[in-house]
């Protein structure tokens, strides 16, 4: 499918879809929060879309908010598209788990909670994964400072 | 030994155990939680971070061209490939046309860094299921490719030859006939490693029908590499988005459908063949020209976000850069094909031994500064 | 001292016997002999070691060890002399004195066991009428030490390691007992030097011929996982154990089970040569006259089995535990059963090939 094609057709699932394609090699979707669980769902299992292969997922500190990137590819179609999601709320942020849609959402979002302290709900085993378990602060976010240990030039 | 005695006079207990973060199966300092009643496993959690540098918060400070080194202490196996990941991201991201002759070169050395790294695959497979003599013969042969890399860019492992725009310098003038010897080599070694290993008795009992993945799984828990392939699912990057001089080889796709240990193993032998048959559609037309464009001292990428996945020799790799415009990323991600691989480990291994869970992790090849980075 | 022959020390016998009185003399003289015996065996096992590393780096386009003394024929010496000064650390909440213990009874089995065989004619320590029961009885007492090392040690993969040599110990202790049985059925006796006399006739792998060839097959696989060597080094099995029972033991106590591993397998490869291949004679008689040759054949032989056994080490993969006990079980067992009544057929009805 075309990314146009893409576009029209999940636009009907769930209100307040952004799409951009500005600065990036694939189509981007800006889903809100409470919306994402079902779009997902609804990516994977429609026919037509049928995005089975979740081969990334990243968290992202844009500054004011905090956010994960979905990169879906359809291993039947083979085309590949973004999903994003973004909340301000730095000090919970939460989002739906998606790791009863991809199973390989449950260790990159486990990663994701360790270095950004983003929860996701209904994640079956949410613990740190490469931090320790009385580790605080979240290393990948803009506002991490360590100045013993890291460098900055 | 399958089912467990229940009585009254003895009682089987679930019991925890710990393996590694120093163990020998775990290839490194991987830790896994494992829960066993008596020989079978119940339950295994894998427990990372004890070599984690944090390379994706280092690459923020850094510039564009110092990220291409970080990549090499990821999977150090393939470190070739990884430098290559990013250098073709910023390529892109800059839309520079790097002479064919790069290319050309990148996916031979690429290649190269494949066969050597199933090479050593094949040797520590071997000595995890207990033939300690496998690892002396696929060291043999992977000193053949070190030797040529050491000729070629000063470094046997964390090679450095890629840069933004090209290569690091031309080839080693030996290059060409040292791959080719190598090539006449290996072709005669190779089915020394089925006589050696495929085809003993007791290895193919202790492989078949063993951590099985089912291709839906496989897709599921983002499987890619040998890995996705032994299961049936076609995750070739190099099929399915050619990079580099890969569109203009044919090869074919090593695929398997039964999904077990041993088809993974197969898989693998299988890759080594088809990157030989690469590596010599290439080598005896390699494209005279520069061996890089220039770049700017300073590379800054224009404000977007940038991916770009590569074949390494474990699987799918990935480099996701976000950049605003600056000579520092905003943010880099580095997709790791072991992450992933590992995180059905705890699906697949459910239910074997310990000796079978030895087995499968092996076929899966981890690396663990890969998942760790 | 009835059943004890000690007459490769005829001399020295005599001697102790006329300044002492007797019961001082035959003890003072089973000592002499024990640490004879300990001297030249701590020194053989030290180059089954050697041995075993050269075939291993054969095995594998290496060199092997060749810095310390000649060749590399004082390496595992040095080897041991380390050992020897190394600390011997232990785990906490241990239990300290069976942990200790342990290894003396794998070491202590294994150098008892040696007494029984016939080197050449006149040269064996104790040449006791049931030899064979001797040796079986003795070589299970190993598999002890091994699980009260494994269970003392508070490891898990020592524990681990413990419970699978027994299993595995346990069950193929019938398969070497039975396979020695079969050939006992032609010799009609235990004692290992009147079995040895019989073999005059033709080695018993030849007198046995069909039923014996199963019988040495059957006997080598499960002596190699008697002696917990690979492909049945489950025991051990270093990349799902670590080092399985002796993880958690240093310096010399772990020597001793090192070196226990390399005398059983000479041990195993003894009695093979001895029951199967005709103990000290010699091909076809050739050396009968210098009865001092026999040593030479029968080490000649010994390390050839011995090395037939590094080969299956250096070459095979490892069973996983169900396998192993498949493989003993179903196989293994049945198929000696089977051997034993054909053998016994064979016996009766004078079929045994004989010069």
């Amino acid at each position: 499918m075309t990314n146009e094609a893409i576009q029209t057709l999940v636009n009907s699932w769930v209100p307040d879809l952004e799409f951009t394609e500005e600065g990036s090699q694939f189509l981007n979707i800006n889903v809100q929060p409470e919306q994402l669980h079902h779009f997902m769902n609804q990516l994977k299992s429609n026919t037509e879309t049928q995005f089975d292969y979740l081969f990334c997922l990243s968290g992202v500190d844009w500054g004011k908010e905090l956010g994960v990137v979905y990169h879906l590819e359809s291993t039947v179609h083979r085309h590949i598209i973004v999903v994003k999601v973004k909340t301000e709320d730095r000090e919970n942020p939460t989002f739906d788990s998606v790791s009863d849609i991809w199973a390989t959402a449950e260790f990159h979002e486990r990663e994701v909670f360790d270095f950004f302290g983003i929860k996701f709900n209904n994640h079956p085993n949410l613990k740190n994964l490469f931090l320790t378990e009385d580790w605080e602060r979240f290393p990948l976010r803009k506002d991490f400072v360590d100045e013993v240990n890291m460098i900055i030039k | 030994m399958e089912t467990t005695t229940n009585n009254s006079n003895f009682k089987s207990e679930e019991y925890f155990i710990n393996m590694g973060p120093q163990h020998p199966a775990t290839h490194g300092v991987l830790r896994l939680l494992l829960t066993i009643d008596g020989e079978i496993i119940k339950k295994v959690e894998p427990d990372l971070g004890y070599i984690h540098r944090s390379i994706e918060k280092m690459c923020e400070r850094d510039s564009y061209q110092q990220i291409v080194h970080l990549t090499d202490r990821m999977d150090y196996l393939s470190s070739h490939i990884n430098n290559e990941a990013v250098c073709l991201t910023v390529e892109n991201a800059l839309q520079i046309e790097v002479p064919d002759r790069v290319k050309v070169i990148r996916t031979i050395i690429g290649e190269l860094t494949r066969i050597a790294s199933h090479c050593l695959w094949w040797g520590v497979m071997g000595m995890d299921v207990g033939a300690l003599t496998t690892y002396f013969y696929g060291f043999r042969d992977r000193e053949m490719i070190n030797d040529i890399f050491e000729e070629t860019c000063g470094a046997r492992l964390t090679m450095n030859y890629n840069i933004p725009g090209g290569l690091m310098f031309d080839i080693h003038p030996n290059f060409v006939k040292r791959v080719k010897d190598f090539i006449a080599h290996f072709k005669t070694k190779l089915p020394e490693y089925d006589t050696l290993l495929t085809g003993n008795v007791i290895f193919q009992k202790r492989t078949k029908g063993v951590g099985i993945l089912t291709k839906e799984d496989a897709i599921s828990f983002g499987a890619s590499g040998p890995v996705g392939r032994a299961s049936g699912y076609s995750c070739d990057v190099r099929k399915h988005h050619p990079y580099s001089a890969l569109d203009r080889v044919t090869f074919n796709e090593a695929l398997k459908t039964e999904g077990d240990t041993f088809a993974r193993y197969q898989v693998r032998i299988q890759e080594m063949w088809e990157s030989l048959s690469i590596i010599e559609q290439l080598i005896d037309n390699i494209p005279e020209g520069d061996y890089k464009v220039a770049t700017n001292a300073v590379i800054k990428l224009p404000k977007g976000e940038y991916y770009q996945k590569v074949e390494t020799a474990r699987g799918e790799l990935g480099v996701y850069i976000i950049s605003t415009g600056t000579k520092n990323p905003y943010r880099v991600k580095f997709r790791s094909p072991g992450f992933s691989n590992l995180s059905l480990l705890s699906h697949i291994a459910v239910g074997g031994k310990i000796g079978d869970l030895v087995a499968t992790m092996a076929t899966l090849d981890i690396v663990v500064p890969d998942i760790d980075r | 001292m009835n059943h004890i022959s000690l007459s490769i020390t005829k001399n020295i016998h005599n001697w102790l016997f006329s300044i002492m009185p007797e019961g001082a003399a035959s003890i003072t003289e089973m000592v002499l002999i024990a640490l004879v015996y300990l001297a030249i065996f701590a020194v053989a096992g030290l180059y089954l070691v050697l041995l075993e590393r050269k075939v291993a780096a054969w095995f594998q386009l290496r060199l092997g060890p060749n810095r310390v003394g000649f060749k590399g024929l004082l390496q595992t010496m040095a080897d041991a002399l380390k050992l020897v000064s190394k600390e011997l650390t232990g785990t906490d909440r241990a239990d300290k004195f069976l942990y200790n213990l342990a290894p003396y009874f794998v070491i202590i089995s294994s150098l008892m066991a040696l007494a029984v065989f016939p080197f050449t004619k006149e040269f064996q320590a104790f040449d006791i009428n049931i030899g064979i029961f001797f040796l079986i009885a003795i070589s299970s007492i190993g598999v002890i030490g091994i699980l009260l090392g494994g269970w003392s040690s508070n490891n898990k993969f020592a524990l681990i390691g413990a419970m699978r040599s027994g299993v595995q110990t346990i069950s193929y202790e019938l398969s070497v007992g039975l396979s020695l049985l079969t050939m006992v059925l032609i010799t009609g006796s235990l004692q290992l030097s009147e079995i040895v006399e019989v073999q005059k006739n033709g080695w018993l792998i030849v007198q046995g011929h069909i039923p014996a060839v199963i019988a040495f097959m059957i006997y080598m696989i499960a002596g190699t996982a008697e002696t917990n060597r690979a492909p049945f080094d489950m025991v051990e099995a270093e990349s799902e154990l670590g080092a399985g029972f002796h993880t958690e033991y240093s310096g010399m106590k772990f020597a001793y089970f090192f070196l226990a591993e390399f005398i059983n397998m000479f041990i195993i490869a003894s009695i093979a040569t001895t029951i199967f291949f005709g103990g000290w004679l010699s091909p076809f008689g050739v050396t009968e006259s210098i009865p001092v040759l026999g040593v030479f054949w029968f080490l000649g032989k010994t390390l050839l089995i011995v090395f037939l056994m590094m080969w299956f080490r250096w070459t095979f993969p490892r069973l996983r535990i169900d396998q192993l006990l498949t493989l003993e079980w179903k196989y293994l067992l049945p198929l000696n059963l089977l051997n034993i009544v054909l053998m016994a057929l064979i016996v009766w009805l004078n079929l045994t090939i004989q010069f």
